[in-house]
């Protein structure tokens, strides 16, 4: 690539980026300047600075915590967050791996239900899986994970499979003729090499389990509330929305994701690259 | 190898634990559910979910038994009642809205004849009931109207060519007309931005319309045309008086503070405050709202002047009408409970109505009027909205209209009305279709059942 | 290796198969059953056959018409979401000063949830509409191209890192020569650079598509389908009618089926395209 940074060209080029980066940052302000004004100054002039009658400092923050109780929802979200992705990153490369290298019809045919269902939408199965999720006692936060593990292994296991077609096998035959039992071949020997993938896997479920909206709030939605549960509960419930506190809470909302990002930037944007290029 | 073990151990015990966390500090502890037992209750009402927690605190200190309230967000009541019943765990206490409720969820009700709160029912009629056997008792009585501020009122009759001398003298369409739309002239004069507040027509905040203001024509119709209520009549109507809906309709989005093209985000908060703020005069809600009026912060509306005046349609011998005065909150106990939870629910329900700590959570906090004989008459809520209904269902020669509109075919049939209102309000439908459209969804929404 | 392998089934695939039974398998087998009964909480179905499916069509219109706001919306969104991802993905791979970070800001829209972004832009919509004097509610046209320009603020970054990994991949050899040929940028840009970015494109298309097509939480938020559900979108409308109305679970169910169908034959068809482009390469 040429580098087209000197010249009048590269400045035009660079402002207009910088126009539309501006213009991509202004939603987020937005919410974070209507956040400190009193609740009925944010409808009639969401544009407006707020001012000496207008500002209310952190009350709405006060408030949106209070009403949605965002610190247990915040708990709720990163639990169920952080334990589905670690059983999806653990569980399904067992699986992806076991059902490649066993190569029986079997095998084959369990692969092709995997991919199966990651076609099926969400709204097919919402009701059906909230009943049965309800019948096995898995309404809860813990067992909740076990329906992010079944739903998500379907693209966890289709992007793993691609992976590890593209393995040799003679790592993995030498370590068994050394006398490696098949698991200690697969986590002393394949998931070390699946690593990347396995950054691409937790990425993509991550930002699915985090944001989702429907499948928590039909399971466990009545008695724990993860964040976009919490955010929608704060407009459609208390019998009138409270804009303070909505957009106090879409900012705290907004927070956690921005620090994640930032803290692991190359991560995510490198493991949605590969999973690109593999899905 | 060890260290896979280990990783495998840590991972597990990490689970556990998270597990037990996400127990205990959710739901109170598992150990209290055995030994006393729980009452799962259905709320319906959003405004007073904090107050049940406190309630909630309060029986358990005083029983033992632990009562677990769960909230459904505004409009959104049948569709939560219907997952949550699906569970396992299903709640034991929930509410229906009237008969047609009744209709829907007959499998879960349980008779209820036989419970304590049922014996001190002051109004036998009000329960639900079907083969002599009650299904549902009533537990709050409410009344709706148009909430005026004194104070702006009075200020107006002292205006030069008033076209009133007292809020007496506003007993029809014709002058509440004249007056509200001289006010409307008067408007920078009385210091207001309009004389009713915002009319609410965002989806899921347009109940005081598609439901409370709907219920006036429907019922003139059924009381007029000699309709049997329990009868298969009401799967249709003609909405023959829906002109007079849309001459007290037209009155609120003329003369309001808000432009009726941007009604369709406002909400039912929004009016409030602009009532509390003396930003208009009148405002259609019913006592339930003072909570709102008074938490609105700089409020300026005096708890004196706070009062009701009928909805005025212009209907012929109106002057006579009152308030809307009804209920659509009657309790329910799960049939498909075990006895003992059953009994738990009912026990709870009495308590609330009858023991002092309850009675007093009752008219301080959920500012209810309880239908109950439980009640001294001047256990009632000090709230001057209260106080207004308590007077009106006590005036000679009034008479207040049912809350009807539990006969309403189904909360979508509310929806698209409420979507209709709004775009006849922003001027994209014709009243005549609005019209149409109202009489055959009903009909499609009654018919299926 | 594959004999030792076997007793091993229940250490590897056990778990995750469990799982997907659970959550996944018997739901939609149950699902597929319940479109053909009449139900409310599943301890009462009662089979009436083929009558959801034909309430789907009779009872109103809402299905096909939410049907039809979705197909336009889809069609838009995917080519807006494209052609505005590969042309700031154009832009970042020329090597200007601070490209890493105008690539962080565009993509960091993506990672915020659907029903947080939905509030976001109601409240800018209705700010901007508020100096015409109307709302989101007062013409289907806002909130439809509201869900666009939503959908396109959060879509962009995440297509245009694809088309940066596939743009970085392109030998540079072959513009090389191509502009030693003479090619004029855009020759070169329709000649050279798109043929070889084709798979990236592939992939982009595919996933705008499913995106849009199966867009819920979105449309959820900003609009709920108002005014009078003429801006509800297909997953919306079958949740509504699930949950909106006693009796209706079935046609809902029914409605997620055909949903279903949809959402197969898009993905049928998406494979074909990808293989027979392979097959020519």
């Amino acid at each position: 690539m040429k580098n087209e940074s000197k010249g009048w060209r590269g400045i035009l080029l660079t402002a207009f980026l910088t126009v539309l980066a501006v213009f991509f940052l202004i939603p987020v302000f937005l919410v974070l300047m209507n956040s400190l004004k009193g609740q009925f100054y944010i409808s009639d002039a969401p544009f407006a600075l707020p001012n000496s009658e207008t500002f209310v400092g952190l009350r709405n923050y006060w408030n949106g915590i209070e009403k949605v109780d965002f610190f247990s929802a915040f708990g709720y979200s990163a639990f169920i967050t952080l334990f589905s992705v670690a059983a999806i990153v653990l569980f399904t490369a067992m699986t992806a791996w076991y059902l490649v290298r066993a190569g029986t019809r079997a095998a084959n045919g369990l692969y092709y239900l995997f991919v199966f269902s990651m076609i099926v939408p969400f709204q097919m199965v919402m009701f059906t899986m909230s009943k049965m999720a309800n019948l096995l006692r898995l309404d809860n936060p813990v067992g909740i994970i076990l329906l992010y593990l079944g739903f998500g292994s379907g693209l966890s296991v289709f992007l793993y499979s691609g992976f590890i077609k593209s393995i040799p096998l003679d790592v993995e035959e030498a370590a068994m003729i050394d006398g490696c039992r098949p698991w200690q071949t697969f986590f002393f020997v394949v998931f070390p090499i699946l690593k990347p993938t396995a950054v691409t896997v937790a990425i993509l479920n991550a930002m699915w389990i985090w944001n989702d909206y429907l499948l928590p709030y039909l399971v466990i939605g009545s008695r724990y509330r993860t964040i976009p549960i919490a955010v929608q509960y704060l407009q459609g419930g208390y019998g009138s929305r409270d804009m303070g506190a909505l957009m106090a809470t879409l900012v705290l909302a907004i927070i956690p994701i921005v620090i994640f990002y930032l803290a692991c930037q190359k991560y995510i944007i490198r493991g949605v690259m590969a999973g690109a290029v593999k899905g | 190898m060890k260290r896979f073990t280990a990783l495998t151990l840590i991972f597990c015990l990490a689970l556990a634990l998270a597990g037990c966390k996400g127990n205990t500090d959710s739901s109170g502890g598992a150990v209290a559910d055995q030994k006393n037992g729980t009452v799962y209750y259905l709320n319906f009402k959003p405004e007073v979910a904090e107050v049940y927690q406190e309630i909630a605190e309060a029986y358990q200190k005083e029983t033992g038994v632990r009562l677990r309230v769960v909230t459904a967000a505004s409009g959104t009541y049948e569709q939560t009642l219907k997952s949550e019943m699906a569970k396992s765990d299903a709640p034991t206490l929930f509410q229906i809205n009237g008969p047609l409720g009744y209709l829907n969820w007959k499998d879960y009700c349980a008779d209820l004849s036989g419970t304590q709160l049922y014996q001190h029912l002051k109004d036998k009629s009000l329960a639900v009931t079907s083969d002599g056997k009650v299904y549902g008792i009533p537990y709050v009585v409410e009344g709706y109207g148009i909430i005026y501020n004194d104070a702006i009122l009075q200020k107006y009759f002292a205006t030069d060519g008033a076209k009133a001398s007292s809020v007496e003298q506003i007993n029809s369409f014709s002058k509440l007309r004249e007056v509200v739309e001289d006010m409307t002239a008067k408007k920078d004069l009385l210091g207001i931005d309009g004389v009713f507040a915002c009319t609410s027509l965002k989806p899921g905040e347009d109940w005081r319309w598609q439901t409370h203001l709907a219920n006036i024509p429907i019922s003139y119709e059924w009381i007029r045309g000699g309709i049997d209520l329990t009868s298969d009549a009401t799967r249709e109507i003609s909405f023959s008086y829906h002109e007079n809906f849309k001459n007290i309709f037209d009155l609120y989005l003329q003369n309001s503070t808000v432009d009726s093209k941007l009604l369709g985000t406002k909400q039912v908060m929004d009016s409030m405050a602009e009532f509390a703020l003396g930003k208009c005069a009148m405002v259609q809600n019913g006592n339930w709202a003072w909570n709102d009026i008074k938490g609105i912060e700089g409020n300026t509306v005096k708890e004196e002047d706070v009062h009701f005046l009928p909805i005025y349609t212009g209907m012929e011998g109106e002057e006579t009408q009152g308030l809307c005065i009804g209920t659509e909150n009657f309790f329910c106990i799960n049939a498909k409970a075990s006895e003992a939870d059953q009994k738990l629910a009912a026990d709870f329900i009495y308590w609330l109505f009858s023991s002092e700590t309850g009675k007093k959570f009752v008219t301080e906090d959920l500012g209810f009027i309880a239908p109950f004989d439980t009640f001294s008459a001047d256990e009632h809520p000090d709230d001057p909205l209260a106080g207004e209904v308590a007077a009106w269902m006590n005036k000679e020669g009034v008479q207040n209209i049912g809350w009807n509109f539990t006969l309403f075919p189904s909360q979508t049939f509310k929806d698209n009305f409420g979507g209709a209102l709004l775009q006849y309000a922003q001027g994209n439908m014709s009243w005549d279709e609005v019209v149409t459209r109202t009489v055959n969804d009903w009909k499609t929404q009654s018919a299926n059942r | 290796m594959q004999k030792s392998l076997r007793k091993y089934f229940a250490v590897f695939v056990l778990p995750t198969l469990a799982a997907f039974v659970i959550a996944f398998l018997i739901p939609f087998l149950f699902g597929l059953y319940l479109s053909f009964t009449k139900f409310t909480t599943v301890t009462n179905t009662q089979w009436v056959g083929w009558e959801n499916y034909i309430r789907v069509f009779t009872d109103n219109n809402d299905f096909l018409h939410a049907l039809w706001i979705t197909v336009a919306f889809t069609v838009v969104s995917v080519l807006s979401v494209n052609l505005l991802a590969f042309g700031l993905a154009l832009l970042l791979t020329r090597g200007i000063r601070g490209t890493n970070l105008f690539r962080t800001v565009f993509f960091m829209p993506n990672l915020i949830g659907g029903i947080v972004l939905g509030y976001i832009w109601q409240l800018i919509i209705n700010g901007l509409l508020l100096s015409a004097g109307v709302d989101i509610t007062y013409d289907p046209k806002y909130g439809f191209w509201g869900l666009v320009v939503l959908m396109n603020w959060q879509m962009i970054g995440y297509m245009m890192i694809i088309y940066i990994a596939g743009l970085q991949n392109l030998p540079g050899d072959v513009l090389e020569a191509a502009e030693i040929d003479g090619a004029s940028p855009w020759q070169k840009l329709r000649r050279v650079t798109i043929p070889m970015v084709m798979p990236s494109i592939t992939i982009c298309t595919f996933l705008t598509l499913t995106n849009s097509f199966k867009l819920f939480d979105q449309n959820f938020a900003l609009t709920a389908g108002a005014p009078m559900k003429k801006t509800a979108m297909l997953a919306l409308d079958i949740y509504n009618t699930f949950y909106g109305r006693i009796g209706d679970e079935g046609v809902g169910q029914a409605k997620a089926v055909l949903f279903f169908l949809m959402v197969a034959v898009i993905a049928f068809l998406q494979l074909r395209a990808t293989r027979s482009r392979e097959v020519e390469q």
